[in-house]
């Protein structure tokens, strides 16, 4: 059954013995790609495939890569790629195993990027704790110098590309490419006013192109078999195949590449195996955690970024993630709220005092200290916090808090009449003591 | 050198867990009439030679050596077992920035440690994919097993997404995955940390026989690779 499913390009030699060691991998037809662009393709060439085979973005925007390298200035200045390896968006672990299993096709796909956008010096950021993925670049990376794949004349050519693994220390705002810009440069990770935008002004105030790590292993099967080989993939605008993380409720959970196009269903009932036994679905992420949740009903869309943006939500970083009806949405919201709030950088207001709030507001709730109208707060708070902010973590628990606000407003509703007799009942039977007395009142306005 | 006495060091000057006077999230406040902390001179400054040498091969890696920030605190924190007002200082004055410049940036990423909570860290998920099965309890588990045990030198705590929710409900011991997890592991778990010994050896992710318990395939390649590569100095360009 599942075998059918999947449609596998980018993993489809993964069970090879040893992928990650640079003879087994050109064994395998690895690095002729990446030679191809460099001496028998010219840059527009490279671009033109990119952009002509759709491919767009895998790390949750979704924007055209070919459009994005397309931007980067022409000229002699020192231009740069980054690859955006802080996969740290809830739900999402396909970056890891692409990383693992099969370092040099990033190590390829970075290549044949940076003769797309002219770059002469490349970075791969990967998050702190992916420590054994980052060993395992540092690695292939060495092995690609030794080559002589990387460095000064790479693959006899004039063109030059010196490539450093760069290991984050563990924020999630680093995703986010301006903030990964300021790590990257040894500061805090604080995403930056846009415009300008980083294909203009990026790192060290240079034209820098940022691309996510499957997007990048993308381009050597495109330029191997062309843009129309690889636009055989894929449904309308959404090309290609997707690596979908599949976790939460469901049987099995892990990284399945699917063809973009076949039914969120067909992924999480055929692939993923559905809910629990005597489980039902509640609710399901799409994109992430940071994607508005979606229903049951929803399942029957194809799973493309249109489809999922008329839906409501958003395909994102293809991250699906399943809740089941065993789960309290307002636990789940609190979670996901808490995790924003210790993520948010604290650079705009809204977003740093929005998660705060929207945290405090949902533990109230949670505790049966809150009444009906409180939800609404809520509901407002998330309204003026979306597109107020520098960059969208901010609106990344908006929506999706908004959207389960949305459709359970009733479990909502009976959350907190459940809590507050649970409170009252509590408050009845325990005994008045003055030291009781005196935290309620230290406890503040809204007790009660 | 001495630790750094002066606004530099921020949070880094807080005191350890038990002891802390402000709330979680908020730093000490600091005196602003004093000037702060001036770039410590590198001849007054005791720095391990082992030290020094990689942070120089750090900074060579990048256009601007600040760049070398990050990687540096983490070489540091190695080291020392925490961004202390030391370590911090040490670092600052190789890499000619000042120890606040090195605070901030200490202060902004969970995995550098501005408190001394321990060596070696046991993070555990309770993002929202561990969070729907059970990691909540998991990681309460490990804490009460870590105390009956008497654990020492280990920074456990609850983790924002480790990108391993195939793994659900898991944990990242020293950086080495493992999962899933339940409730009945914490104590094998935590005597084999405080006995030295991996924990829960065949369930760790670069594990050669590493095997989700509901997948066929098997998460690394069927034949035994030859074990993951080992750190290596990464190349100056």
């Amino acid at each position: 059954m599942s075998e059918t499913l999947e449609t596998k390009v980018l993993t489809a030699n993964f069970d090879t013995p040893n992928l990650h060691r640079i003879d087994v991998y050109e064994e395998q037809g690895g690095y002729r790609s990446a030679r191809k662009a460099l001496l028998e393709m010219s840059q527009d060439e490279v671009l033109e495939q990119l952009e002509s085979s759709g491919l767009r973005g895998r790390g949750g925007a979704g924007f055209s890569m070919g459009k994005k390298a397309s931007f980067i200035p022409k000229g002699s200045m020192d231009k740069f790629l980054c690859c955006n390896a802080d996969e740290s968006e809830p739900g999402t672990f396909k970056d890891r195993l692409l990383m693992q299993r099969n370092p040099h096709l990033l190590v390829e796909g970075i290549i044949i990027g940076a003769v797309a956008a002219g770059a002469n010096r490349a970075f791969i950021f990967i998050r702190g704790e992916y420590s054994l993925q980052a060993d395992i670049l540092d690695a292939a990376v060495a092995e690609a110098y030794a080559k002589g794949y990387l460095g000064e004349r790479i693959f006899g050519s004039e063109t030059g590309l010196e490539l450093v693994v760069h290991r984050g220390e563990g924020a999630y705002i680093c995703g986010e490419e301006s903030a990964l810009l300021d790590a990257l440069e040894g500061k805090r990770g604080n995403p930056r006013l846009k415009p300008p935008f980083p294909a203009n002004q990026g790192l060290y105030q240079g034209p820098t192109l940022i691309n996510n790590v499957e997007t990048l292993c993308n381009a050597p099967v495109i330029i191997e078999k062309g843009a129309d080989w690889y636009r055989q993939y894929g449904e309308g605008n959404s090309t290609g195949t997707k690596l979908v993380s599949v976790s939460g409720n469901v049987q099995r959970p892990g990284n399945y590449e699917i063809e973009l196009g076949i039914t969120a269903r067909e992924i999480v009932y055929g692939l993923a195996g559905g809910p629990l036994p005597g489980r039902e679905i509640k609710c399901w992420f799409p994109g992430g955690s940071s994607a508005p949740v979606l229903l049951p009903e929803d399942l029957d869309r194809p799973y493309t970024f249109e489809s999922m943006a008329e839906a409501g939500s958003m395909l994102g970083s293809g991250a699906i993630i399943v809740v089941d009806d065993s789960i309290p949405i307002v636990g789940l919201a609190l979670r996901l709220a808490e995790f924003y709030r210790h993520e948010s950088c604290g650079k705009c207001v809204p977003c740093r005092e929005g998660t705060n709030w929207t945290v405090k507001m949902l533990q109230r709730l949670d505790r049966g200290e809150a009444t009906p109208m409180d939800i609404a707060i809520v509901a407002d708070v998330q309204e003026n916090i979306i597109g107020n902010c520098l960059c969208v973590l901010g609106d990344s628990m908006a929506m999706p808090i908004g959207s389960m606000i949305r459709h359970f407003r009733p479990e909502f509703e009976a959350h907190i009449e459940a809590a507050r007799d649970r409170a009252d009942r509590e408050a009845i039977a325990a005994p008045v003591s003055a030291a009781g007395l005196a935290a309620s009142y230290e406890s503040g306005p809204g007790v009660g | 050198m001495s630790a750094p006495d002066r606004n530099g060091a921020g949070a880094a000057q807080s005191t350890a867990l038990p002891h802390r006077k402000t709330p979680l999230g908020w730093d000490e406040a600091v005196d602003l009439d004093k000037p702060p902390a001036p770039i410590p001179e590198i001849a007054e400054t005791e720095v391990p030679a082992e030290l020094r040498e990689r942070i120089e091969a750090l900074m060579k890696r990048y256009p601007d050596h600040r760049s070398a920030a990050l990687p540096a605190l983490d070489a540091a924190q190695q080291l020392h077992g925490w961004c202390s007002p030391e370590a911090i200082g040490q670092v600052a004055a190789v890499m000619r920035v000042t120890p606040g410049y090195l605070s901030a940036v200490a202060t902004f990423y969970d995995m550098l440690r501005t408190e001394p909570r321990g060596r070696r860290y046991v993070y555990v998920c309770t993002s929202v994919a561990c969070h729907l099965r059970n990691a909540k309890a998991v990681h309460e588990a490990i804490v009460d097993q870590a105390d009956a045990q008497g654990l020492e030198d280990f920074d456990i705590r609850e983790f924002e997404c480790l990108g391993a929710c195939d793994m659900a409900p898991m944990a990242s011991i020293d950086g080495r995955y493992v999962g899933p997890l339940d409730l009945d592991d914490a104590e094998e778990l935590v005597a084999q940390l405080k006995q030295g010994r991996e924990p829960l050896p065949g369930r760790g992710l670069p594990d050669p026989a590493f095997k989700l318990p509901w997948d066929e395939r098997g998460a690394n390649p069927p034949a035994a690779p030859d074990g993951p590569p080992t750190r290596q100095e990464p190349t100056p360009p």
